[in-house]
């Protein structure tokens, strides 16, 4: 498996994608991922704005009312929570072609801390309406959605990671945007995942399951948050003893509570929603190190599943 | 497609403006009577003077492009807008009343909004990237930008006038109503703004100051722009709040006004006897 970080993958096809679509402008917010010279004739469609998360979502939104389509650049802990009235009510609210590109969403900030980890993006992104929201999992993921994001009418937020993480195993369909990608097939646990190392998870999770506990255990990747793809969700979870969910975000408003509010709708499950802890990250460490710490590995998910589902039979 | 309205029209057409913006105030939920009059005549010499517009055509990419940042000010838009022809002006009647889509701040759905606003501190950004897009795409049109004074208080608006003056977006133009009140009382007393005009400048911004209700010192200023080859021009347009009526000018109290049936009639033979 190969390892690239999700944003890497996203810059070098936004800097593709300006050589092609004359439309496309890349507004920055000196975040260092881009240079002018890296859009060779496009040049004058990157600006660099300057520290002014605010500033850059209502300049997109002029430029998108004016025809342009406008790929942003911050950081997920500032675009989902310093900027985040300007993407309300100048993007959101004008359904505007916008593309929030958000990096080091969750922790993957690391040691840099909880103001740079963004724990809370997704729970607020979902809430505005008009809203696409999308988490690849990986570099390849992250190609694929992205072209298809290019294509909507609407704005989206795009929450990439900034370290390298490994490539999701080969054999996968491409991820289609709006769509569940059913990653393992298995019905009577149902893990379902968002973003690179929670998806890895699951599936290492999934694969002890079946392995250790002979139990038939699928993996879901739920790579679109909003709109939500409730249709397979509910398909794919019919036989299931148990559905659990696994993300990098906060327990409010995420990958859980997506899952939580579809099935409780539609057909409600038993549901364990694993996610990190509801609060701040204060001890130095990586995003794998982090994300470990707080059970979000193969052995941390399956440990989580076995003791609910004894927790269950026992009751 | 300017229109291009002599000196006694202008004045003509301020006072319907001032008249419409009265009317609104005597709905059902009243309206923001002081501010909305202190930048009528800013809005009539824009939309009936400078900018290149034309009402059947709103959406003409090489339209001028103008945002009114200071939201709360939706009533004095919405008569300007009826009276330079986007919309009839009977539909100002509708203001506030259940269904109209002329709500308290502009929205997008009246012809002639070009985005909504009243959450303070969003349009000078809003502004710039009208102004980038001009620029991108070679075409000459102009953003005007009207920013209440007590918006400056904002910290966005000085993050957003960073960023146009390094972009160097001499198409843009902020227009600062500089009436010096806002809601709860006088702008120098709960945060001041002065020296104002070298705070722009410090900015990077051209800058001229202006009487807010001199149609011919607003129209020179104005159509003039840009000011400074590569610089954003800022005009402080000292006003009034209230302007065009005795009775509430420069009164902090005239800030949101629900007027009864009574006072309506009192402010509207004011307006009609020239009592200023």
């Amino acid at each position: 498996m190969s390892a690239t970080a999700t944003r890497t993958a996203y810059r070098d096809a936004l800097v593709a994608r300006m050589a092609t679509d004359p439309a496309a402008v890349c507004l920055d917010t000196d975040t260092g991922l881009f240079s002018g010279v890296d859009f060779g004739d496009a040049a004058a469609r990157y600006l660099n704005l300057g520290i002014a998360e605010h500033t850059l979502m209502g300049v997109a939104a002029g430029m998108a009312a004016s025809g342009w389509r406008p790929y942003v650049n911050t950081m997920a802990a500032f675009a989902g929570a310093r900027a985040l009235e300007a993407v309300k009510i100048d993007i959101a609210y004008n359904a505007l072609p916008v593309r929030v590109m958000a990096t080091h969403a969750g922790v993957s900030a690391g040691h840099l801390g909880p103001t740079h980890h963004a724990l809370e993006d997704l729970a607020v992104m979902r809430a505005l309406p008009n809203m696409t929201v999308v988490v690849p999992a990986d570099a390849d993921s992250t190609v694929a959605l992205l072209a298809q994001v290019a294509e909507l009418p609407g704005p989206a937020y795009v929450r990439l990671g900034r370290k390298p993480t490994p490539s999701l195993p080969d054999g996968a369909p491409p991820p289609v945007l709006g769509t569940i990608q059913r990653l393992r097939a298995g019905e009577e646990v149902v893990l379902v995942a968002a973003g690179p190392l929670p998806v890895l998870a699951a599936l290492g999770a999934a694969e002890a399951l079946a392995a250790e506990d002979g139990l038939d255990a699928g993996v879901l990747h739920a790579h679109t948050l909003k709109p939500f793809d409730a249709e397979t969700l509910v398909a794919a979870t019919g036989r299931a003893r148990l559905v659990v969910t696994v993300e990098e975000h906060w327990p409010a408003g995420g990958l859980g509570s997506a899952v939580a509010e579809e099935l409780a709708e539609r057909a409600p499950r038993p549901l364990l929603r694993i996610a990190m802890p509801d609060r701040f990250v204060d001890v130095v460490g990586g995003q794998e190190h982090i994300v470990a710490e707080n059970g979000i590995t193969p052995a941390g998910v399956a440990a989580r599943v076995r003791a609910r589902l004894t927790a269950t039979d026992l009751s | 497609m300017t229109a291009l309205v002599g000196a006694e029209s202008l004045q003509e057409a301020a006072l319907r403006i001032r008249r419409h913006i009265v009317d609104m105030c005597a709905g059902p939920e009243g309206g923001h009577l002081g501010g909305s009059l202190s930048s009528a005549d800013i809005l009539t010499v824009l939309y009936f003077s400078v900018m290149n517009i034309d009402p059947g055509a709103p959406a003409d990419p090489g339209r001028d492009v103008f945002l009114l940042s200071k939201g709360h000010g939706a009533i004095g838009l919405y008569a300007t807008l009826a009276e330079r022809g986007y919309f009839p002006v009977e539909e100002l009647a509708t203001y506030a009343r259940p269904g109209s889509r002329l709500m308290g701040h502009p929205v997008r759905a009246v012809p002639g909004v070009e985005m909504p606003t009243g959450s303070l501190g969003h349009g000078l950004a809003l502004g710039l990237g009208f102004a980038l897009s001009a620029r991108l795409a070679g075409r000459a049109s102009r953003s005007f930008v009207l920013m209440g004074d007590g918006e400056l208080q904002e910290g966005s608006c000085w993050e957003a006038a960073i960023a146009a003056a390094a972009q160097g977006a001499d198409n843009l133009v902020a227009v600062i109503d500089r009436n010096g009140l806002q809601l709860t009382g006088h702008t120098e007393q709960i945060a001041p703004l002065e020296p104002l005009a070298d705070r722009w400048r410090a900015f990077n911004w051209a800058v001229r100051e202006v009487d807010g209700h001199d149609h011919e010192a607003l129209r020179e200023a104005l159509a003039s722009a840009p000011w400074e080859p590569g610089r954003p021009s800022a005009l402080v347009a000292r006003t009034v709040k209230g302007q065009g009526l005795a009775m509430v000018a420069g009164k902090p109290n005239s800030h949101y006004a629900t007027l009864t049936e009574r006072m309506h009639a009192r402010l509207v033979r004011a307006l009609q006897a020239g009592d200023r």
